[in-house]
């Protein structure tokens, strides 16, 4: 067969394979594995919410809506936001729903950047930022963050990443893969270097409703930064709706359009079905939605638990779903101890460096899985710990 | 919420759930939780743990049937009398005092559809109080104490993703 690599652009070159690809391929190929390496709720969407697209369906709604989605939609995200927030957005100006929020954090990015512009990525976290910002022809610098400070971003470190180039600060929180949050005080302290450094952030809040220890606070409601936020979320991890790929963007109306530009000539708009079924979820979702983050909850207390009791040292995660505990006094690197676990244990994990080089020595355990499964896992990973310390 | 209602809820669903397990879950002690659950038991609010069985996969033939019961109620006990009567029937599964056209909902098994009718020709109907009844056998069981029967709940998720 040919070699067509030399038609490929040299940008999507050197964007490296996402590191969870790899993993996954191994993991795949094992029997009987238990699997804490998922990202996304074991919850199936509520049934009154897809029961909503079935009706949808039947009355025959399958056609384009507007590109910003459709307005019953916005209006509902704005009541829900300022709900949520005690932020206001406009549903005609300030609201766009998108493809998940995966393409608002592409489109987003492809809308402010321009050639040789930084965005400042906390590392670790989720494995789309620096890619995108790779593509829209920005530089990514990353921000580290650390076990000792429970994964929060410091005013201080990222002062000391920032260059005449920054432009772009993404605040990812709570986070993928460490369940770090950012309370108010620590968004205050970054709002202070965003201010002087004249940044835009992209506040990617698709994990804020799953926010254990107390309510989750957003960056776009510390005052002054409304305007110079792109709110970020969406369905997918609040009301278990990974696969209809539906989420939105909150911000200012300049940037909104501009991102809406980007969105009509390579979306158009976001599925009907799913914006449907989104509009169900806002206006009699709530219920539901507490009763699985209470569930998720006494999860990830037996989880951190479990793993103290193991000897597996762990940070309280106090948002998302997942526990990033640390594999130093091991032998091995992320990698080697996932490998091995997975041999020799059947225990799926995600290696933390896949998330970023602060990731190294810690990998990322789900805890969205049933309390059977959590207990099996611990007891397994206690054995594995118990044979390689 | 009520620590009462928090552990009723969880083991509403899994009774196999520990105390250990709940105490973890819940922020408590092991020994609060064993002591509340006992507490419960002895107060009757817990009054059992049972195991739900899809018979069907065994090649269990057994029977099923609800049965509508009119009855003339007592002076005084109403309904009670003849409802506790009903229940001491060892084939009767459940008993209850409904709204509408009938009184009592009576839910009996038996090995075969002999059993049940000889069952209410011989010891329902014939009770005094009775004024008439309508046997309904129960064909299929789809979904029962919110457990889907036939449905494959395998864990569909990709088994690693970002």
């Amino acid at each position: 067969m040919n070699d067509m690599n030399k038609y490929l652009s040299e940008t999507v070159k050197t964007i490296p394979p996402s590191g969870i690809r790899k993993f996954f391929d191994l993991v795949s190929q094992t029997e009987g594995v238990i699997s804490l390496g998922v990202g996304e709720p074991d919850f199936v969407t509520p049934w009154h919410i897809r029961e909503a697209c079935l009706y949808s369906l039947e009355k025959g709604y399958t056609m384009y809506t507007s590109n910003s989605g459709l307005l019953e939609l916005r209006e509902e995200i704005a009541k829900y936001q300022k709900r949520q927030i005690g932020v206001d957005y406009s549903p005609q100006k300030e609201i766009l729903v998108t493809v998940g929020v995966s393409e608002a954090v592409d489109i987003a990015l492809r809308a402010l950047i321009e050639p040789g512009d930084e965005v400042l990525i906390p590392d670790p976290s989720y494995v789309c930022y620096a890619p995108g910002a790779a593509m829209a022809y920005g530089k990514s610098v990353m921000v580290p963050t650390y076990d000792a400070d429970e994964y929060r971003m410091r005013a201080d470190v990222l002062e000391s990443c920032i260059t005449p180039k920054s432009k772009i600060l993404i605040l990812p929180y709570p986070n993928n893969p460490t369940g770090a949050i950012m309370e108010k005080t620590d968004l205050e302290a970054i709002a202070e270097v965003v201010r002087k450094h004249d940044l835009i952030v992209l506040s990617d809040e698709i994990y804020g409703e799953l926010t254990y220890t107390g309510k989750h606070f957003s960056f776009a409601s510390l005052p002054g930064m409304k305007d110079r936020t792109i709110l970020l979320n969406g369905f997918s991890k609040a009301y278990a709706m990974t696969g209809w790929r539906i989420g939105y963007a909150c911000g200012h109306p300049d940037i909104i359009a501009a991102m809406t530009k980007i969105h009509q000539y390579t979306i158009m708009c976001a599925p009907i079905m799913a914006q449907k079924a989104a509009i169900e979820a806002l206006r009699n979702g709530e219920e539901q939605m507490r009763k699985m983050i209470e569930n998720y909850n006494y999860r990830r207390k037996l989880l951190l638990n479990g793993f103290k009791q193991i000897g597996l040292e762990c940070f309280e995660p106090r948002g998302a779903f997942y526990c990033f505990p640390s594999i130093k006094n091991t032998p091995y690197n992320s990698e080697e101890f996932c490998e091995k676990l997975l041999y020799e244990e059947q225990v799926a994990t995600v290696p933390g460096n896949a998330f970023g080089n602060s990731g190294e020595g810690f990998i990322r355990c789900c805890y969205a899985a049933s309390v059977s499964n959590l207990e099996e896992a611990l007891i397994r990973i206690g054995n594995f710990l118990n044979r390689h310390r | 919420m009520d620590l009462k209602l928090k552990i009723l809820n969880l083991i509403e669903r899994d009774a196999k759930l520990s105390a250990r397990t709940i105490a973890t879950m819940l922020d408590e002690e092991e020994a609060t939780i064993a002591a509340l659950i006992k507490k419960m038991e002895d107060e009757k609010i817990i009054l059992g743990y049972n195991t739900m069985i899809n018979w069907d996969k065994l090649g269990d033939d057994g029977v099923t049937a609800m049965i509508e019961v009119k009855v003339m109620p007592e002076r005084e006990v109403g309904f009670n009398r003849i409802a506790e009567r009903i229940c001491r029937f060892p084939e009767v599964k459940s008993v209850q005092l409904m709204s509408g056209t009938y009184d009592l909902s009576v839910i009996v098994t038996g090995k075969t559809m002999k059993d049940i009718s000889w069952f209410v020709s011989h010891k329902l109907s014939t009770l005094d109080q009775i004024q008439s009844t309508v046997t309904l056998f129960i064909l299929k069981t789809y979904k029962q104490e919110h457990v889907m029967f036939d449905e494959d709940d395998d864990d569909k998720r990709l088994v690693v993703s970002p």
